[in-house]
């Protein structure tokens, strides 16, 4: 059974690789989104040194890491979930001896994989090129930033599953996918680091599950956390993926009380 | 020993009723009106192992509503459930290992890799050993067909061609229990009497239980000695296909063409004593209806041979068991649907 789970990635992977030409231009738009982003602070910095905590070379590579990890972590499982759910092609996937909640995080990791292989490595060794971006020379902080990588894909999927099975209760949730790609590349941080939202607001991230997908793993790569603090960022990653696998529960067991299998 | 056990099962659906116009509109949107609608209404049967079972209804009769409960893919809303032994809804995990599904109108098998593969995953999915696999898939392609189809892509197959793949990957496991829902929709005869065949060979061989739902009779002949039958979420019959016939066939209809006029009282008095009715549009064209219980020969004997009676063709024709559904279907019960009053089973 587990061999099952593991083909899931695999299969999901060389699907992705058939299509690889697709994340070609990905990378060009990735490169192009931190190029927007490195001249604008690059002009509101101007000659001061610090703003929120971050210095002008810590918000390069900031700015360079949250994209590139954004390659990595983003997926589609929320569109996927909600047509399976609209079409009916749901059905199929209750009469499988497996969990379809985890097989789509199976799928959604084996598309990480390929996305962390030939997007994510190959766009941070050309932002290198590109832009003054200073990689970490503490191993501490790469072991760290990879696993909370790790764990921001987990996150960021488990809001796409939500999302996604909110189809069962809206007739159409597409408003609802496009608000939650909004909101999370905002307060997860990938747009203006957390700390530079105003302070009603960063208190207010600081109780939300978003800064756990961009903007921890970011300040552990950027220096600005280190040593034991690497551990309490974590930490935070691994309560939010404890917390949310909570209404998933909840919202699941619900859904198969009210699944109505669309067209017959 | 039953291998499926329904006990005054129901569904209900609840439907949003939307009202008109934009206050309409407005006041769905802060208070929602349901309307419950009984898709399957307290239906009960049971199946013992080893019946192939036809399973049969108008659109949106309950029929698709009622695989889905009893595949644990929808949970009912009251009633009882036995199907091999488990309660579909509450066991998924475990109780799917056991059944087959196929459904007509939508794959199983994963579109983007090729047919091999997905039997491959369902292989490991259903956790069947290497050797078994090997063995049944052996069987099966070799049955179906499959041989030169297995290392193309599922979105290249054609319809016919995706069936039968379908087929194979809802018995790769070797279920005890098969539900087909529209199996044949849409395939040509040949196929159709392909996996006909093949469904027939497999509850000889393997003694697997069928239920299959479809809208061509012609299925239900060739495999069924039993069929139920469901209007409005309810059954309406429950039975042999050959009582069905016999009990709703209205006979067998001969059809005259004559070479000269011959009025009907003429026709009428000839065959005064048996109980048949005559119609006729004209003087060279009548309609004879014969009851089962007569035979037609005698009804022939009466008229043949009439030296004023100049017959150019006769017809025979047997009321076929499309007539008599669609005759319960419009009248919309198997009781009302014959004089001969109302059965048992409904």
């Amino acid at each position: 059974m587990l061999s099952a789970y593991t083909d899931f990635i695999r299969i999901r992977f060389l699907t992705m690789l058939a299509y690889r030409v697709n994340y070609y231009s990905g990378i060009l738009i990735y490169m192009l989104n931190i190029g927007v982003y490195y001249f604008t602070w690059q002009a509101i910095y101007g000659d001061r040194g610090e703003i929120g905590g971050f210095t002008a070379s810590q918000m390069t590579t900031y700015i360079a890491v949250s994209w590139m990890a954004r390659a990595f972590y983003f997926n589609n499982l929320d569109r996927e979930i909600a047509t399976d759910i609209r079409d009916g092609s749901i059905a199929i996937q209750f009469i499988r001896p497996y969990n379809y909640l985890f097989v789509k995080m199976m799928q959604g990791f084996g598309e990480g994989l390929f996305r962390f292989t030939l997007f994510m490595i190959p766009g941070m060794i050309l932002a290198l090129l590109l832009f003054p971006v200073r990689l970490p020379s503490d191993p501490i902080a790469w072991i760290g930033f990879l696993v909370m990588l790790f764990f921001s894909f987990l996150i960021n999927s488990q809001l796409n599953i939500l999302t996604g099975l909110m189809a069962f209760f809206v007739e159409n949730n597409e408003g609802i996918m496009r608000m939650k790609r909004v909101i999370v590349d905002l307060f997860s941080g990938l747009v203006i680091p957390i700390s530079l939202f105003p302070g009603w607001l960063s208190a207010i991230m600081q109780w939300l599950p978003f800064q756990a997908i961009t903007y921890l793993p970011g300040s552990v790569f950027t220096g600005r956390t280190q040593g034991t603090g690497i551990l309490d960022v974590f930490g935070i990653q691994v309560a939010w993926f404890v917390a949310l696998l909570i209404p998933i529960f909840f919202m699941w067991r619900a859904a198969r009380k009210r699944l109505f299998v669309q067209g017959g | 020993m039953k291998a499926i056990e329904v006990e005054r099962l129901s569904k209900i659906f609840k439907v949003q009723k939307s009202r008109g116009g934009l206050k309409g509109a407005l006041q769905d949107l802060f208070s929602r009106q349901y309307n419950e609608v009984a898709a399957v209404n307290d239906i009960s049967f049971s199946i013992p192992a080893g019946e192939i079972c036809g399973y049969i209804g108008e659109n949106g009769a309950g029929k698709s509503t009622t695989i889905k409960m009893l595949t644990g893919i929808l949970v009912p809303t009251a009633g009882k459930l036995n199907v091999g032994g488990y309660v579909p809804h509450e066991e998924r995990e475990k109780f799917v290992r056991n059944i087959g599904v196929v459904f007509g109108q939508r794959s199983q098998l994963w579109w983007d890799i090729g047919v091999i593969e997905s039997f491959g995953l369902l292989r490991k999915v259903y956790g069947v050993s290497e050797q078994d696999y090997k063995k049944r898939l052996d069987e099966l392609v070799q049955r179906l067909d499959l041989g030169d189809l297995l290392s193309r892509p599922v979105r290249k197959l054609s319809l016919g061609q995706r069936m039968r793949c379908e087929l194979v990957a809802a018995l790769l496991h070797n279920p005890s229990i098969v539900f087909l829902d529209e199996p044949t929709i849409g395939l040509d005869i040949i196929v159709k009497t392909e996996i006909r065949e093949f469904l027939k060979d497999m509850n000889r061989q393997h003694g697997t239980t069928i239920l299959l739902t479809t809208h061509d009779l012609q299925d239900i002949e060739a495999l069924c000695s039993r069929v139920i039958m469901l209007d409005e979420g309810r059954i309406i019959y429950d039975g042999g296909l050959d009582t069905l016939k016999t009990r709703w066939g209205q006979g067998t209809r001969v059809t005259f063409q004559f070479g000269a006029a011959c009025p009907l009282p003429r026709l009428q008095l000839l065959t005064s004593e048996l109980h048949v009715t005559w119609t006729a549009d004209n003087d060279l064209h009548a309609e004879v209806l014969v009851p089962a219980e007569l035979n037609v020969s005698d009804v022939l004997a009466k008229i043949v041979g009439q030296p004023d009676i100049a017959i150019t063709d006769i017809k025979i024709t047997e009321t076929t068991t499309d007539e008599i559904v669609r005759q319960i279907y419009q009248t919309g019960s198997a009781s009302t649907g014959s004089a001969e009053g109302t059965v048992s089973h409904a």
